[in-house]
């Protein structure tokens, strides 16, 4: 089930270090949000927060609020392992686990923390998450060979078929299509605009192009100077972002003038 | 200047193709490396031809000869050269692998410890206090092993004797009943010899898993994955044959311990696997210490023997290790 998250002035922290500063937006179930910006203008770092993931790099933390349907992902009695059930993510680069059957990687998340599965139960879930991934018809006569033995974009598919297939409410995109080819792509791209129909989408991109072409809309992130926090300069819907920006910093931004 | 002459630099530095005279540095840093690989070469053949042409008397002898020189074999208690090898080779083996089941699991704890749970400065901390732990000489573990460790563990083995006694293993003494009363026994040896290997198989696994890629790790944390989860998805899977090889090399430290288990352990020959008895075990290494001091010229020929027969299983298993390390090259491969 697809779910709304507002973020209420969020501080992001590596020790003492402020990387994220004052961020505060929404982002609408069923839809597909883009954050742009420069490298290094802290939005892979805030996507993180999203899941918790954050927290995984010792001395890092956060200062504020992230409502999931109106659930602060950050109270006190909230487990990070669970927040993860719910806020799927995908990479960078394709990580399937390379010792695993692309079977065994589909069905990674489903059997962690007890989890069991009968035998037809598994079956259905590994054909429907593929399927929900636009791999099905690629692999469905290989599901016991390695998931490293795919091309990268196949991978990637692979990674989100596996995150799907936890059920999440919403995933979260880190450039996922970096390490890809144009066609792999495109194949991605599309994906997304059918996963939106069940889940929330979040997705980090360097490729404005890309973000023009998936998102409903866009926030645009941006680092007055090395050694500043990143901030939220503007978010809006896509189209507007893209054509009538409020902001100086985001014209010349999306115009090519920097970053 | 003109446009030309700016130009000039340009073609003075291209390379010539032909042949040039290699550098005097080339030359000697070639040789001396050539020489360094050769010598290790060397010595492993001198050794096998030392320890071969050494134990060729004794090996070979069939007119009793060396039964009637030497007073520690017996062939008509049935410990000819070659049974004694065997229950040495039993005994060698029986306590080194007691201390590697000891040791592995505790090692990669300790390795997985440092690596994925303490926090950065107990982690360094407990890395260097590791490496100290290799440094200690093996006459003062045996020392510490006979001195201290044998008195905490002998109400143990009491209890294990009076309460397990059913297993083999644990089996206590058929003339008296009980289990061994000084504690020089095998299960001793193969603690104190746990004690020594663990530093070596810490520092390896340790490094495998610092290796593990943070992305495989951060897959199985993104899905929900406890820390333990996310050790068994991420870091176990891509640590496994290194795991295998720092255990190997554990193995072959503990083969050829030899005073630890001197000091230790009451010898014997037997192929029993009551390691709750004194006198029934002895390791090749400690028995050659052992004799060596008061064993005449065909004494020495039949200790060296069984200097070949661990020569011989330690090479076998360093080669064993040094394969499933190797494989490993394959599987990184794979992403």
């Amino acid at each position: 089930m697809s779910k709304r998250i507002d973020v209420n002035n969020l501080n992001v922290y590596y020790s003492k270090f402020l990387a994220v500063e004052d961020v505060s937006l929404a982002v609408e179930p069923n839809s597909v949000t883009a954050l742009i910006g420069p490298s290094g203008c802290g939005k892979s770092t805030f996507l993180r927060t999203l899941n918790r993931m954050h927290e995984v790099i010792p001395g890092a933390r956060v200062e504020g609020e992230v409502l999931m349907d109106g659930e602060n992902l950050y109270a006190k009695n909230i487990d990070p392992v669970a927040v993860r059930k719910h806020v799927g993510m995908v990479f960078q680069r394709p990580n399937p686990f390379p010792t695993m059957s692309i079977a065994e990687n589909v069905l990674a998340g489903v059997k962690l923390n007890n989890g069991r599965i009968s035998k037809s139960d598994a079956e259905e879930l590994v054909e429907g998450s593929l399927r929900g991934a636009n791999l099905w018809n690629e692999v469905k006569d290989r599901l016991d060979k390695p998931g490293s033995s795919l091309s990268g974009g196949q991978q990637q598919r692979l990674c989100i078929a596996r995150a799907i297939a936890i059920k999440p409410d919403v995933m979260l995109m880190d450039e996922p299509c970096s390490a890809l080819d144009p066609i792999s792509t495109l194949a991605i791209e599309d994906l997304m605009q059918e996963l939106k129909n069940e889940y929330t989408i979040v997705i980090v991109t360097h490729n404005m192009q890309q973000a023009a072409r998936v998102a409903d809309r866009t926030a645009f992130f941006n680092i007055a100077g090395t050694g500043q926090p990143g901030k939220l300069i503007e978010m809006n819907d896509t189209a507007t972002m893209f054509s009538t920006p409020s902001e100086k910093a985001t014209e010349d931004y999306i115009s090519g003038r920097f970053g | 200047m003109t446009t030309t002459e700016e130009h000039k630099p340009f073609e003075a530095a291209a390379v010539p193709l032909t042949a040039h005279k290699e550098s005097v540095a080339n030359k000697v840093f070639g040789g001396v490396s050539l020489v360094s690989a050769s010598l290790i070469l060397a010595t492993l053949a001198a050794v096998a031809t030392f320890l071969l042409v050494e134990a060729w008397p004794a090996l070979t002898d069939t007119s009793g000869e060396l039964a009637a020189k030497v007073d520690w074999i017996r062939p008509d208690m049935g410990q000819d050269l070659i049974q004694i090898v065997g229950y040495l080779v039993f005994g060698t083996v029986l306590i080194s692998t007691i201390a590697l089941l000891i040791a592995t699991p505790l090692s990669i704890g300790i390795a997985l410890f440092i690596s994925h749970y303490a926090p950065r400065k107990l982690a360094a901390g407990l890395g260097y206090v590791i490496d100290l732990l290799a440094a200690i000489p093996s006459v003062v573990y045996g020392l510490w092993g006979a001195i201290v460790v044998l008195p905490v563990l002998q109400p143990f083995y009491n209890w294990l004797g009076e309460n397990l006694g059913w297993i083999p293993l644990f089996a206590p003494d058929p003339l008296t009943g009980t289990v061994s009363n000084t504690g020089r026994v095998a299960l001793s040896a193969g603690i104190v010899l746990a004690i020594m290997i663990i530093p070596i198989i810490t520092a390896v696994t340790r490094e495998v898993f610092l290796q593990t890629p943070t992305l495989h790790e951060e897959a199985a944390l993104a899905m929900g994955a406890t820390r333990w989860e996310m050790v068994r998805m991420a870091v176990f899977p891509f640590g496994r044959s290194g795991m295998i090889g720092a255990t190997m090399l554990g193995l072959g430290r503990a083969l050829g311990e030899t005073m630890a288990v001197y000091m230790i352990l009451s010898p014997g020959l037997s192929y029993s696997f009551a390691i709750l008895q004194g006198g029934l075990h002895n390791t090749i290494a400690a028995n050659i210490a052992l004799k060596f001091p008061e064993a005449n010229s065909e004494g020495v020929s039949a200790l060296i023997a069984m200097g070949l027969a661990l020569f011989v299983i330690t090479l076998l298993v360093n080669m064993l290790a040094r394969w499933i390390v190797s494989r490993r090259s394959e599987f990184s491969g794979a992403n």
